[in-house]
């Protein structure tokens, strides 16, 4: 009889390799490099479209009105270090992540309650559906009539544009969890609470994960606008999508431009964040 | 570190007779009867392995279903040991840890490691703290020869691997009876003959009765003690094989003339089979 044994002893030693750094193996791939030439050259047509207006008189459409790399790195040098420049970001990472830290607590229990029991998804779900497809801006002129202040609108609305996907995510993820592995907890003996708190939650991260990567870009979305639209009043929000609307207002096209990359720095790290997250709360998923 | 797999070498099995009489199951999706199993009877003795063969589609899962406590059954009785599962009172059986399933896909979950996998049965009947669960757990899997991957997700391991550790995480519970429902489809030939081997040897370990769902004829004649041939469906027993090939058996059994006069003698009755469905499912699909 010779069953298959993994007796690490007997197997002969692996080879030994040695372990690259993080950074060596970064340099080391083409597809750094390919992103790197990709990013560059896109300067590179950016500021040779100025260029062409400014130096040889050639209108080239959209870039004529664009003020060149340059010219907004030389802008975002003098922003960096003001402090008003600081205090918007941190204004706008305050509301989203309030916002979509309210979203998730009330979210993620609300998705698995719509889950697991029939009686709540049946008179819970059609109301849902019927708001969830109303655009979060939609609700910025009432959200100023109801809240008491800006600020609290703000939130509000923001809470709103992460609330539904992190719904229909958590929903949908707790209800695609195959049938066998409840079937396999059940036959072993698992009581309704092992069964939510040890299968259907573990098997839901995934889709938390999803729905809270998702729910972040629209979070980031819906705060820039409502501080366009409600911060710019007379008792002044703040946030980095005031920042862009009072450079607008200044006729500043450079600062309106480092607003924006401000926006997308501030997006990429507020997914980076999450993905990280993702990878320490769900070890198993290194593995793919 | 005693494991609680090992019977005393060679003690009779005393427990995991399953009587299944006159099953009936009747389908009604949208009021159009359809009959799965008409009128099946089979009697599995304690520790009997016990091989289920029949072209894809004929009902031999519901059967097992029916014996998991997976669905419900509309006719006849099912008993374990004398003690009725389900029948006309209690059309479905409760599920409970004296039967467990060893899926066609594998259920192990991608969330735990090897280790706490097998550890999540004791843990969830809190049979011993968690400490130990993990720990017996672990000595479960290396007596399984799985020590070296007990710390691994079910991701990071072969299909083999995983299918091993499902059954060991089988096991552990005691179970009166072991379900499988083609456990090994998916696999090649190669890994087959290894996955079955090493499922003898838990067999010759444990005795534990074995309810084992397959449509390769061979491997049910090479694991079986005994060999239901089904009708396709409705599922009926066409034709039972006694299998008196001596035990411990090995891949040699697989070329030794008895067992090819086992399969000659099944393969008319198959065969048969087959082509009926085959039929059968060229009608529905005209």
């Amino acid at each position: 009889m010779s069953a298959v044994t993994l007796d690490p002893a007997a197997a002969p030693p692996p080879p030994a390799f040695r372990r690259r750094s993080k950074l060596e193996r970064t340099l080391s791939n083409a597809a750094f490099w390919r992103g790197l030439a990709g990013l560059l050259v896109f300067l590179l047509v950016w500021q040779a479209g100025g260029f062409l207006h400014t130096s040889l008189g050639i209108d080239v459409p959209f870039f004529s009105k664009l003020p060149a790399p340059t010219a907004v790195a030389a802008a975002a040098s003098e922003v960096v270090v003001q402090s008003g420049y600081w205090m918007s970001w941190i204004e706008s990472i305050k509301r989203v992540m309030i916002g979509f830290l309210i979203a998730q607590l009330i979210g993620i229990p609300f998705g698995l309650f719509l889950a697991v029991n029939k009686y709540f998804r049946d008179i819970f779900f059609p109301p849902f559906e019927i708001l969830r497809p109303i655009p979060p801006l939609a609700w910025v002129p009432a959200a100023l009539i109801f809240w008491p202040t800006n600020e609290m609108s703000i939130i509000f609305v923001t809470f709103l544009g992460a609330f539904f996907t992190i719904v229909i995510n958590v929903l949908g993820g707790a209800r695609t969890i195959d049938v066998r592995y409840l079937r396999a907890a059940q036959s072993m003996g698992a009581t309704q609470w092992h069964l939510f708190s040890r299968i259907i939650l573990p098997g839901t991260l995934p889709s938390i994960f999803t729905g809270a990567a998702v729910g972040m870009g629209i979070t980031w979305n819906v705060v820039l606008a409502a501080e366009m639209v409600s911060g710019g009043g007379s008792q002044s929000g703040g946030g980095l999508g005031f920042f862009i609307w009072s450079s607008y207002m200044g006729g500043s096209m450079e600062h309106i431009i480092v607003g924006m990359i401000s926006i997308g720095i501030a997006g990429y790290l507020s997914s980076a964040l999450i993905r990280l997250l993702g990878e320490r709360v769900m070890p198993w998923r290194r593995a793919f | 570190m005693q494991t609680q797999l090992n019977n005393p070498a060679g003690a009779p099995a005393s427990k995991g007779a399953i009587s299944i009489r006159n099953v009936t199951k009747v389908y009604d999706p949208d009021g159009a009867q359809v009959m799965a199993v008409d009128n099946c009877s089979m009697e599995i003795a304690p520790g009997e392995v016990c091989m289920i063969v029949g072209p894809s589609g004929c009902g031999k899962t519901t059967l097992l279903n029916a014996i998991a406590g997976f669905h419900s059954i509309t006719g006849g009785e099912i008993l374990l040991d004398g003690v009725p599962l389900c029948g006309a009172k209690k059309p479905l059986a409760d599920q409970g840890s004296d039967r467990i399933v060893v899926f066609q896909n594998g259920a192990l979950f991608p969330w735990k490691t090897l280790a706490e996998n097998v550890a999540y049965g004791p843990m969830v009947q809190g049979r011993w703290p968690k400490a130990e669960c993990i720990e017996r757990a672990r000595s479960a899997l290396n007596e399984a020869g799985l020590g070296a991957v007990a710390d691994k997700y079910p991701g990071e391991v072969s299909s083999g691997m995983a299918r091993r550790a499902e059954i060991v995480r089988a096991l552990i519970n005691e179970p009166k009876v072991l379900l499988l429902d083609e456990p090994y489809r998916a696999m090649d030939a190669l890994t087959k003959q290894i996955m079955h081997e090493a499922l003898l040897e838990m067999y010759d370990r444990t005795k534990v009765t074995i309810y084992f769902i397959t449509h390769d004829l061979e491997e049910a004649i090479f694991l079986g003690d005994r060999v239901y041939v089904m009708t396709t469906r409705p599922c009926r027993v066409k034709k039972v094989i006694d299998i008196n090939l001596p035990r411990p058996r090995d891949y040699h059994t697989l070329t030794s003339e008895a067992f090819r006069l086992l399969v000659q003698e099944a393969d008319e009755a198959v065969h048969e089979e087959a082509i009926k469905a085959f039929q059968a499912g060229e009608r529905e699909m005209a």
